[in-house]
């Protein structure tokens, strides 16, 4: 029992990562009918924002320490932040200590201007271009995207720390009533699974609740009928690229504490996001999402002893197996839609 | 001849020419100059333009005929590559066999990926073939270490029993990759003035196959098939109309794709006797799809001469550094120098992936039919600018 939760949360972080750019590529792929191969590289961009972020709040100036000398006897000079100047040294050094979660309000609109930029100079081009064109362009905006990246902040993944509040581990067996010491959980983990989840719901309740989702779900479902109601459709569509941009970003952001951000992460969670979104059923948020969740648990409890011990090697190949599987017996994905891209 | 037309035959002899006299064309600088750097004509670097030539045409013969992008191509190439690898183990170091076992496995592979991934279409059959892809690539590098050497690849040794060859060289070498008796690494440099050409019987032997290779192409992209395929391409549905079921031909055409792919990864083995998971990751595939597109998909010259670039740049841009680049702008004023050093550096030595994806957006954005489309457009140009002349020369003798 308890090694049976311990994989459902060890796979909800991953999962929650999966599930949130698999939402961002299904929202682009359902408004704008694109298949992005750059989402993977707004994923990095939302994490380097972190790193960002970070280093501009530790940018410091050297002050001269009274009555101190270094051991050569010169005048001791110490490192002090410019926020500790500004905020005093408690509220400075708690910014400091805050980065990551801070970084959520930089990254917004840092990644909702990448993706307006992104569709406005690049991929409202290549609508009427076939899917493979598509493909290939967004492919080359990824390595460009990457490269540039590693040009400024070099090939080493960047340790960025979460909050001292949040780091170390809890006892969550003890929390619901098993023994104690059986499943112990770092507190960032579940942070990252309920960002993903509040993220989640809001893109569910701004779709599902305002006028202008209503909008964007009419022009998902007919594009051309919303145009001639005298809607410009496509400013709606390009607002939900920045949003579809934003929520890699965030995704990214929330996930540097986890495991520190080098410039070809976006690539290795692209390839999978696209099978999560490929199982969910292209065009379907719902599917996304749960697709996203099932997979990163899955594939958490293939990598138990117990099941290698089993099928060799069966934790590396899960995910794509049940790709396979999913996508012979059910063509359309878990939650597909009749008529998306079947040509 | 050989049952081509004329304009076949020419592409055909031209790419010959180039192939047989690469040494040449490849080394314009003396070796003592300064641009002695951008001389590509060492074994080496010949050897992978035909090796990604063979490659690059095949994945022509299935994206460029039938339209479906694989992203997994790489598998085949690997597959090659350990089937090769292990032929040179077991057997002899001779590479006929090598090659021939490569093929057959890369071949019986494809049958199987391709029988799975054809049963859909479109972005589903790219993802397919990339499930398909890591799959492999994960347990050739976890599970399947005994068959493949895991990480650190797969080696000849010493203690191989080869069966028809030698273990060890009367040396206690281990023996080297040859054609009946002949190493692939046997090169002369021949010394002309103040260039010198190598000429390696490896590259030689990859050049000659990748011709065989490239001529096969043409007859299958001239054939009935090669049309039937191309009608799968323009509109599948009315091919099913017709009364024509697609499947056997587009699974035709990605095992004939797989087999190119392994017949490359045979002869990079057999021109480095070693065999790595990374040959099967979807980089190499992602370099594959841009090989061909920057040539120009679909047609028969450009996945050569996209190879040729990619590896040429490969090689040469990364090796220029920030001081060469000082040297070559030493005639400018100082500060001008430095902001064009400034400027350009972020594109050279580590930072040639830079270069390559920019080119390559550029190339899909702009010339979607590749650098072959780029020639004929230049070539169309600068035939109407001569009309345009002719007629603007003809207005006032009127």
């Amino acid at each position: 029992m308890d090694a049976i939760i311990l994989q459902i949360l060890n796979g909800l972080d991953k999962g929650s990562a999966y599930a949130l750019i698999a939402l961002g590529l299904t929202l682009i792929f359902g408004t704008l009918g694109v298949v992005n191969f750059a989402h993977g590289a707004l994923f990095m961009i939302g994490a380097f924002c972190a790193v960002t972020l970070s280093r501009i709040l530790s940018a410091s100036h050297e002050v001269l320490v009274e009555g101190k000398t270094d051991f050569l006897g010169n005048p001791l000079k110490e490192d002090v932040p410019y926020v500790y100047d500004w905020f005093g040294e408690s509220a400075g050094a708690a910014i400091i200590d805050w980065s990551v979660p801070l970084s959520i309000l930089f990254a917004i609109p840092v990644m909702i201007l990448v993706g307006v930029i992104m569709e406005r100079g690049l991929i409202k081009h290549f609508y009427k271009r076939p899917h493979a064109d598509q493909i290939l362009v967004t492919f080359g905006l990824a390595i460009v995207l990457q490269e540039v990246i590693k040009y400024y902040f070099g090939a080493n993944p960047i340790p960025t720390a979460a909050p001292e509040a949040f780091k170390g581990s809890f006892d969550f067996g003890a929390m619901i009533g098993l023994d104690p010491n059986t499943i112990i959980y770092p507190y960032w983990r579940l942070i990252y699974f309920c960002f993903a989840a509040i993220v989640i719901g809001c893109v569910f309740a701004f779709l599902q609740f305002t006028t202008f989702g209503m909008v964007v779900r009419a022009g998902m479902a007919d594009r051309e009928t919303v145009g001639l109601l005298g809607i410009d459709i496509d400013k709606r569509f390009t607002i939900m690229f920045g949003i579809a941009a934003a929520v890699a970003g965030l995704a990214g952001v929330m996930y540097v504490p986890i495991n520190p951000p080098n410039y070809h992460m976006g690539m290795d969670f692209l390839v999978l996001s696209f099978v999560v979104v490929v199982v969910g059923g292209m065009g379907s948020l719902g599917g996304a999402v749960l697709a996203g969740f099932l997979l990163g648990i899955l594939e958490s409890f293939a990598s138990m002893r117990e099941v290698i011990d089993l099928i060799p090697g069966i934790n590396q190949v899960i995910i794509y197996l049940v790709a396979i599987i999913v996508l012979l017996t059910r063509p359309r994905g878990l939650m597909g839609r009749k008529g998306v891209m079947e040509e | 001849m050989l049952g081509l037309n004329k304009q076949d035959t020419t592409i055909l002899l031209v790419v010959a020419a180039l192939t047989i006299f690469a040494p040449f064309i490849l080394n314009p600088f003396p070796v003592d100059s300064a641009m002695a750097q951008f001389n590509a004509g060492y074994p080496d670097l010949m050897q992978r333009f035909v090796i990604f030539g063979i490659f690059a045409i095949g994945f022509n013969i299935l994206f460029g005929l039938t339209g479906y992008l694989s992203f997994g191509h790489a598998a085949f190439l690997g597959i090659g590559s350990y089937s090769a690898v292990w032929m040179f183990k077991l057997l002899s170091m001779n590479v006929i066999p090598a090659i021939i076992l490569a093929v057959i496995m890369s071949g019986l592979f494809a049958v199987v990926i391709g029988y799975v991934s054809l049963r859909r279409s479109g972005i589903y059959f790219s993802i397919l073939t990339l499930a398909f892809a890591m799959m492999m690539f994960a347990l050739a590098y976890s599970v399947l270490t005994p068959i493949t050497g895991g990480e650190t690849g797969l080696q000849l040794a010493l203690d191989d029993p080869r069966i028809l060859g030698i273990s060890a060289t009367p040396e206690g070498n281990i023996p080297t990759p040859s054609l009946f008796g002949v190493e692939m690494r046997a090169s002369t440099t021949v010394p002309v003035g103040a260039w010198e050409f190598t000429f390696n019987f490896g590259y030689y032997f990859c050049a000659l196959i990748m011709l065989v290779a490239f001529y096969l192409s043409v007859r299958i992209f001239r054939s009935p098939f090669g049309l039937t395929l191309r009608a799968i391409k323009s509109n599948q549905q009315r091919l099913n109309y017709t009364g024509v079921n697609p499947k056997p031909y587009t699974l035709a055409a990605f095992v004939i794709s797989g087999m190119y792919a392994g017949l490359a990864g045979a002869l990079m083995a057999s021109m480095d006797p070693l065999a790595g998971a990374e040959r099967m990751f979807w980089t190499q595939s992602g370099e594959v799809v841009l090989m061909t597109i920057l040539g120009g998909v679909g047609t028969l010259f450009g996945p050569v001469l996209g190879a040729g670039m990619i590896k040429y740049m490969e090689n040469i841009i990364s090796k220029i550094n920030s001081d060469i680049l000082h040297s070559w702008f030493a005639f400018l004023p100082d500060g001008l120098e430095d902001l064009i050093v400034a400027i350009i550096y972020p594109f050279i030595g580590k930072g040639w992936h830079l270069t390559l994806g920019l080119i390559f957006m550029l190339v899909v954005i702009f010339l979607p039919g590749g650098l072959v489309e780029g020639g004929q457009r230049v070539r169309s140009w600068m035939k109407n600018r001569g009309k345009s002349k002719e007629e603007t020369s003809q207005t006032p003798a009127e």
